[in-house]
């Protein structure tokens, strides 16, 4: 009895000081907010086309962010590991898109199939990289299935930095120019607002709301989904009901990588080039993403990529910096949620599932 | 049935099974009684295929089934529903149940045993669209049987079903498995509550420290008198 109070007692003093710590933070991030954008909205008249223009460039960022970020999320939700090689393969994804539009345009079947070019672009890049994910599985991290938690992360990194050194060497340190296809060129004017989309953001944005929808449709309702929620759950008890608990891992990976090559393609055309490192940045971003909704959380995972995407492009313009200082702003805001909230916006279940 | 040739289990370095040899013929209910750690739950895990016997065998219907990866073993039909219940918590009530018919691809006849399941468990019924997480321990441990029901086992293993539960609660679950044995399940269960065991089983097994001591009719156990004061608390 006393003992549990006295327990009690230290428990209570630490989360004193780590509180007044916390809101020590709180005030300094609130105070620094409100002074820049309080600076930015009395001295900088900003017309909203420009405000628009960068919604809508977060949006198309956020809708990259978002699918890439449903990668790190499935596969955390199902061994509670950090794929840190997920954004290289991406990047894999990227090159597998570039050089298969290459071949297209030298049979010149850009100009005459413009929608099935875009389409087998898209669907090289996915297939591409969701082999390589279930090769990754099974060399990197299969054999390390039962090993301590920081291994298998140890094996990510190093499996990361294998596959941008691999494409170093195989495609070289240049940069490959993607050269959109006519079909996504351009773009449109909304009204008379100034705002204008590019048709590489729409489709970009069509695309990804697609995949997620069917993505949350897979996972809510067919049976694989059903086995992908009770292997997160619990793998010894799923394979008490039959379920294959290996082949649900290599689905997942699979799933996560099919998704991360889309979005590598999309990067692609977004940014018109792609090298070696282009995985990095993004990887890193998207796993931010994937904490800020809440790690293991496949709705989550969507929410944090779009808002930080959004955060990333409306950010530096509502505070009245420059737009490079945008990765500072990405990653203040994971430390933030790792202070404030470390189990993501949306979704305790990291504190359910482990406790 | 079921034959388990001295089997031979271990957790790393610790012996837990030293050479349990048991069977289980069709239409019984079988029992394995014993305190905690006497090896009654890694016995049925090994069944399982969760854990492999380093040696000895396990036959179903003479084939073995201890070779075999535990998602295998449940296609072959046997299924268990585990110590501690482990209920999906996030899925839902109805989607436990799908999970438990994993291995099957008859829709219609899977669709006959959840409403089988749902008669058996009325409750269960009500809270369809709930969550597992959210129901009480005894809904849980009915989900647990039903689950492994789903399966359409030909045999049904059951670890401490009454773990937890108030005295009325294990009369009504004890009621209930014998209730499914009667409908053509074999069932073999697992129990430290000997004295509900005894009352419903044919047969039953005495484990100590992972080995068998002591085996016979349910009734010459009952009257056992080391059982008797071991177990069944009788002075």
């Amino acid at each position: 009895m006393e003992a549990t109070t006295s327990k009690k007692l230290s428990n209570r003093s630490r989360f004193n000081l780590g509180s007044i710590a916390s809101m020590l933070v709180a005030v300094v991030v609130g105070a620094f907010i409100v002074w820049r954008v309080g600076l930015v909205i009395t001295t900088k008249h900003y017309p909203m086309s420009l405000w628009g223009l960068q919604l809508a460039n977060g949006l198309v960022l956020g809708g990259v962010y978002a699918l890439l970020a449903l990668g790190y999320t499935l596969v955390y939700g199902i061994l509670f590991m950090i794929n840190f090689a997920h954004g290289d393969v991406m990047m894999i994804g990227a090159y597998a898109g570039f050089f298969s539009l290459q071949w297209l345009k030298s049979q010149g079947l850009v100009e005459t199939q413009p929608v099935f070019s875009l389409l087998f672009v898209l669907f090289v890049g996915m297939i591409v990289a969701m082999i390589v994910g279930i090769v990754l599985e099974r060399l990197a991290y299969r054999p390390l299935r039962h090993a301590p938690r920081l291994v298998p992360l140890i094996s990510a990194i190093g499996a990361s930095i294998f596959l941008e050194q691999a494409a170093l060497r195989i495609f070289g340190p240049k940069l490959r120019v993607y050269t959109k296809p006519p079909l996504i060129q351009g773009g449109w004017d909304i009204g008379s607002t100034g705002i204008f989309v590019t048709r590489t953001g729409v489709l970009i944005m069509v695309m990804s709301l697609l995949m997620m929808i069917g993505l949350y449709v897979m996972i809510q309702y067919t049976k694989v989904g059903k086995a992908m929620r009770a292997v997160a759950e619990d793998q010894q008890t799923a394979a008490l009901m039959g379920v294959d608990v290996d082949q649900v891992i290599v689905f997942t990976f699979a799933l996560g990588s099919f998704l991360g090559g889309a979005a590598g393609v999309m990067l692609g055309f977004h940014n018109g080039q792609v090298d070696f490192m282009v995985g990095f940045i993004p990887g890193l971003k998207a796993f931010t993403a994937a904490v800020l909704g809440g790690i293991g959380n496949v709705p989550g995972a969507m929410f944090g990529g779009v808002f930080l995407g959004l955060a990333e492009s409306l950010g530096p313009t509502a505070l009245g910096i420059p737009s490079q200082y945008k990765d500072v702003i990405a990653f203040s805001l994971l430390v933030l949620v790792l202070i404030f909230r470390p189990t993501g916006l949306l979704g305790e279940i990291l504190s359910e599932k482990k406790a | 049935m079921l034959q388990v040739n001295d089997i031979h289990t271990y957790y790393g370095h610790i012996h837990a099974l030293k050479g349990i040899t048991f069977y289980v013929s069709q239409g019984e209910i079988v029992t394995l009684i014993g305190a905690n750690g006497a090896g009654k739950s890694t016995t049925l895990n090994t069944i399982s295929g969760i854990l492999k016997p380093r040696t000895g065998s396990v036959l179903l219907e003479g084939a073995p089934i201890h070779t075999k990866p535990a998602h295998k073993v449940t296609g072959l039909g046997v299924c268990q529903a585990p110590e501690g219940r482990k209920i999906f918590a996030r899925l839902t009530v109805r989607e436990n149940l799908e999970m438990g018919a994993y291995t099957r691809k008859d829709k219609a006849a899977i669709q006959e045993d959840m409403e089988r399941v749902l008669e058996l468990f009325p409750r269960l019924g009500e809270r369809l669209h709930q969550p597992g997480g959210t129901l009480s321990g005894g809904e849980q441990q009915m989900l647990a049987i039903g689950r492994a029901l789903m399966s359409r086992p030909r045999l049904l293993l059951l670890d401490e079903p009454s773990m937890g539960l108030a005295p009325l609660l294990v009369e009504q679950i004890f009621r209930i498995i014998q209730d499914i044995n009667k409908q053509g399940t074999t069932i073999l269960l697992v129990e430290q509550n000997a004295q509900m065991a005894l009352a419903i089983a044919h047969r039953g097994y005495v484990l100590e420290t992972g080995m068998i001591a002591l085996e016979g009719t349910a009734k010459e156990l009952r009257e056992d008198p080391q059982v008797r004061a071991a177990y069944l608390g009788a002075t």
